[in-house]
C-alpha cells in the first residue's frame, strides 16, 4: 500500500481543498467512522464506556472547542471549566423547566447560551492580551463557579446544593437518568462530536478560520488587510464556548448523571482541557482528538498496569501519573509547540516521500 | 457633493495615462508626544500613476502610509478619497474601501501557508454568513472556489506557484516579501501601498520586484504609492514623487523636477547618495 499524491491528480480547486488530499488517508476516514458507528456498540461493555469511551468523547469535544480559541485564534482562556459549568446548569435548568423538551435540543440550547457567555467574558480580549487575558478568564471561571454554587436559583435549591438529571429519552431510548444504557450513552456522544468535529473543519478552512488565524499570528497586519478585531474575537469564543457548553451539557446529562460546580467543573477541569490542547496540537482538529484520547486513556491504562497488574498502591501510581503528565507537558513545549498532530504529520510528512527521500 | 473638483488628468511624455485625483493629503500633521513624525504635509495622490514617497530614515515616510492605512490617525489635516472627505476610520474599514499594502518589516502570517496567507487577502471579497461556512454549503464553497481561482492568478503573476503550499515561516526573506505583495494584490486593491518592498534584497530580486510592480500598475491600473531608498529604482518605476526631510515635505515633482531641486540636493540626495 502506498502512501502519496502520485496518480491522485487534483483537477479542481475544490478536491485540492478537501481535508483529506491522500485517497489512503480518506479510506481510513471512512473505515474509522464504520468502526465508531457499527463495531464499537457491538463490543463495548459497561465499564470500558464509563471509563474510558465516553468522557474521551465528550472531553474531545471540549478541546475541539478550546483549540478553536487558543490554537486557532490565539486567545488563551482558563475558564473551560466554569463555560463547562454553564453548559451543565444551563441544560438541568432546561430540563427541569420544560420537561417536554428533546434533549438534543436541550443540549443545543445549552451550547447557544454557553457562547452568549463566552462572547460575554471575550470582551476583555479587545483590549488585553496574552497573560491578562489569561487572568481576566480565570477570574470568569471562578466567577461562574461561585455563582452556580452561591445561588439556590440554579440548582432548584435543592438541600445538597447538586444538580441531577432526570431521564430523557431519543426515540424512546433513555440516554440520560439511571436507565440509560452504555451503548445509548456512547452513540449520543459520538454523534455530537462526529458533527461538532465536521463544523469545526469546515469553519476553520474557510474565510472565518483564515481570519482567526491571521489574529493568532499579526494582529496589526490582519486588520490593516481588513479583519475586524472584535468581529474575530467574539466569533471564537463565541464558537468555543459553543462547543465547551455542550460539553460540559453532556457530560453532566450523560455521563456525570449528578454534579456539583465546584467539584466537577473546578480549575482542574480547565487546564485537564488546556493540556489535552496543548498536548493533541494547537490549531489542529486531529489534535483535539489525540490530546484527549492521550489524557483520557493515559490514566486509566496506566491504573491498569500498575495497580491491576503490578499490584501498586493506588496513590502512589497517582503521583506517577500526575508526574507522567506533568513531565509531558514540559517535553511537548519544549520539543514539539505543535503537539502530537505535528509529529504525526512529519510521520506523514516523510511517509509520502518514503522510500525516496530525495 | 463632492469635497474636491473633479479634474481630467493628463498624459506623461512617454505616453502613460494618468487620470484624475484619487486621494489629496491636506495640511497632515501627525505627532507622538514631543515629535513631530509629519509636519504640515499636503499632496495629492493620481490614478493610475506610481506616487514615490523618499526621505532619508527617520524622515516620517511610513508615518505617512500608516496615516493612508489609518493605522495613526493625525492631530491634523484631513484626507480626500474618492472626491470625499474621509471620517475617521478603523484600518479594517480602510482596507474595505480598496487600500492595501505591505509593511517596512514584512508582516505575514507565519503559522499559515503561502496559500492561505494569499487568500486571507481576498477577505473583503467573501460575504458567506457564519452558518454557510460552517455547514460548507452554498455561498460559502462557491466563494472559496471562486476566490482561490482569482488567487492562483496573483500566484501565476508572482511566480510563486511552487511555495504555494509551503508554510510561510520556512521562506526565504525575498520570497517573502513576494508573498505578501501577492497577498495585497489578492485584496484587488485601487491603491496599493509599498513600504520599501526592495529592502533587502539582492540585484536581481530587486529587478524582479520592480517588473512586478510595473507590471501591476500597467495590467490592472492599479495606483502605487511606494517608499524606497533606492534612487534607480525611485527614478525607474515613479512618475512622480514627494519628498520628506524631518517629517516635512522638501520637494513634490517629477523625477527630474526633484533631482534638479536644490533643496533636495541638499538634505537627501547630497548626503546619502547610495
Ligand atoms: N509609534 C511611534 N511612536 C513614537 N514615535 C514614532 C512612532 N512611529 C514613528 N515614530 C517616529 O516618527 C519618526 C518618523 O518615523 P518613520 O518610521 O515614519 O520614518 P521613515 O521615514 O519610515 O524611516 P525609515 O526610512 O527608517 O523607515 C521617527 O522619528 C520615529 O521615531
Ligand atoms: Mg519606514
Amino acid at each position: 500500500m502506498l502512501y502519496r499524491e502520485a496518480g491522485d491528480f487534483k483537477t479542481s480547486y475544490t478536491s485540492d481543498n478537501q481535508t483529506f488530499p491522500i485517497r489512503f488517508d480518506r479510506y481510513g476516514y471512512y473505515f474509522v467512522l464504520g468502526v465508531a458507528f457499527l463495531i464499537m456498540p457491538l463490543i463495548l461493555n459497561d465499564y470500558w464506556t464509563n471509563a474510558l469511551v465516553v468522557p474521551f468523547l465528550i472531553y474531545t469535544i471540549a478541546a475541539l472547542g478550546l483549540n478553536i480559541l487558543i490554537g486557532y485564534c490565539g486567545q488563551l482562556s482558563l475558564g473551560t471549566g466554569g463555560f463547562m459549568a454553564v453548559g451543565a446548569y444551563a441544560s438541568y435548568k432546561l430540563m427541569t423547566g420544560f420537561p417536554d423538551l428533546n434533549i438534543v435540543f436541550v443540549i443545543l440550547l445549552s451550547g447557544l447560551i454557553t457562547a452568549g457567555v463566552g462572547v460575554l467574558f471575550g470582551l476583555p480580549s479587545l483590549r488585553i492580551k496574552g497573560f491578562y487575558l489569561a487572568v481576566a478568564t480565570l477570574a470568569a471561571q471562578f466567577f461562574l463557579i461561585w455563582l452556580f454554587t452561591r445561588t439556590p436559583w440554579f440548582f432548584n435549591y435543592s438541600p445538597t446544593g447538586m444538580i441531577s438529571a432526570p431521564t430523557r429519552t431519543i426515540f424512546g431510548v433513555p440516554v440520560t437518568g439511571a436507565s440509560a444504557s452504555a451503548v445509548s450513552m456512547y452513540m449520543v456522544c459520538l454523534v455530537f462530536l462526529v458533527a461538532l468535529a465536521w463544523l469545526a473543519r469546515n469553519l476553520t478552512r474557510g474565510t472565518l478560520g483564515r481570519q482567526w488565524m491571521a489574529i493568532r499570528d499579526m494582529d496589526i497586519a490582519a486588520e490593516i488587510i481588513g479583519v475586524n478585531p472584535l468581529w474575530s474575537k467574539l466569533t471564537a469564543f463565541a464558537v468555543s464556548s459553543f462547543y465547551i457548553g455542550i460539553a460540559g451539557a453532556l457530560l453532566f446529562t450523560v455521563y456525570l448523571g449528578a454534579a456539583e460546580a465546584g467539584e466537577a467543573f473546578g480549575i482542574d477541569k480547565s487546564f485537564l482541557v488546556l493540556f489535552m490542547v496543548i498536548i493533541g496540537g494547537l490549531g489542529s482538529i486531529f489534535g483535539a482528538f489525540a490530546g484527549a484520547f492521550f489524557l483520557i486513556a493515559g490514566p486509566v491504562l496506566l491504573k491498569i498496569m500498575l495497580v491491576d497488574n503490578l499490584g501498586w498502591p493506588t496513590d502512589l501510581a497517582a503521583h506517577l501519573e500526575i508526574m507522567i503528565i506533568g513531565a509531558l507537558i514540559i517535553v511537548t513545549l519544549i520539543l514539539e509547540p505543535h503537539g502530537i498532530a505535528a509529529l504525526w504529520r512529519t510521520i506523514k510528512e516523510k511517509l509520502r516521500l518514503w522510500p525516496f527521500p530525495y | 457633493m463632492l469635497d474636491t473638483q473633479p479634474d481630467e488628468g493628463y498624459t506623461t511624455a512617454d505616453g502613460r495615462k494618468i487620470g484624475g485625483v484619487a486621494m489629496e493629503m491636506k495640511n497632515i500633521t501627525l505627532r507622538f508626544g514631543g515629535v513631530v513624525a509629519i509636519k504640515d504635509i499636503s499632496f495629492d495622490i493620481r490614478w493610475g500613476e506610481v506616487r514615490a514617497i523618499i526621505g532619508p530614515n527617520g524622515a516620517g515616510k511610513s508615518s505617512m502610509l500608516n496615516v493612508i492605512s489609518g493605522f495613526y490617525n493625525p492631530q491634523e489635516g484631513e484626507i480626500i478619497y474618492k472626491g470625499y472627505r474621509r471620517p475617521r476610520m478603523r484600518p479594517y474599514q480602510v482596507a474595505r474601501t480598496g487600500i492595501a499594502r505591505t509593511f517596512q518589516n514584512i508582516a505575514l502570517f507565519e503559522g499559515m501557508s503561502v496559500l492561505d496567507n494569499i487568500m486571507t487577502g481576498r477577505l473583503n471579497h467573501m460575504k458567506a454568513n457564519i452558518f454557510q461556512q460552517a455547514l460548507w454549503w452554498g455561498a460559502a464553497q462557491r466563494e472559496e472556489e471562486e476566490n482561490r481561482e482569482k488567487v492562483e492568478k496573483v500566484i501565476d503573476f508572482l511566480e510563486i506557484q511552487h511555495i504555494r503550499k509551503t508554510p510561510v515561516a520556512r521562506l526565504p526573506y525575498g520570497l517573502k516579501k513576494r508573498v505578501e505583495l501577492a497577498r495585497a494584490l489578492a485584496a484587488e486593491p485601487s491603491i496599493l501601498l509599498l513600504d520599501e518592498p526592495m529592502a533587502g534584497m539582492n540585484v536581481e530580486e530587486k529587478e524582479d520586484m520592480c517588473r512586478f510592480i510595473l507590471d501591476v500598475n500597467d495590467e490592472f491600473g492599479t495606483t502605487i504609492v511606494l517608499i524606497e531608498h533606492d534612487m534607480g529604482v525611485v527614478m525607474d518605476l515613479s512618475d512622480r514623487v514627494v519628498v520628506m526631510d524631518y517629517g516635512k515635505k522638501i520637494g513634490d515633482g517629477t523625477p527630474d523636477e526633484v533631482r534638479n531641486n536644490e533643496e533636495v540636493i541638499k538634505a537627501y540626495l547630497g548626503v546619502t547618495d547610495d
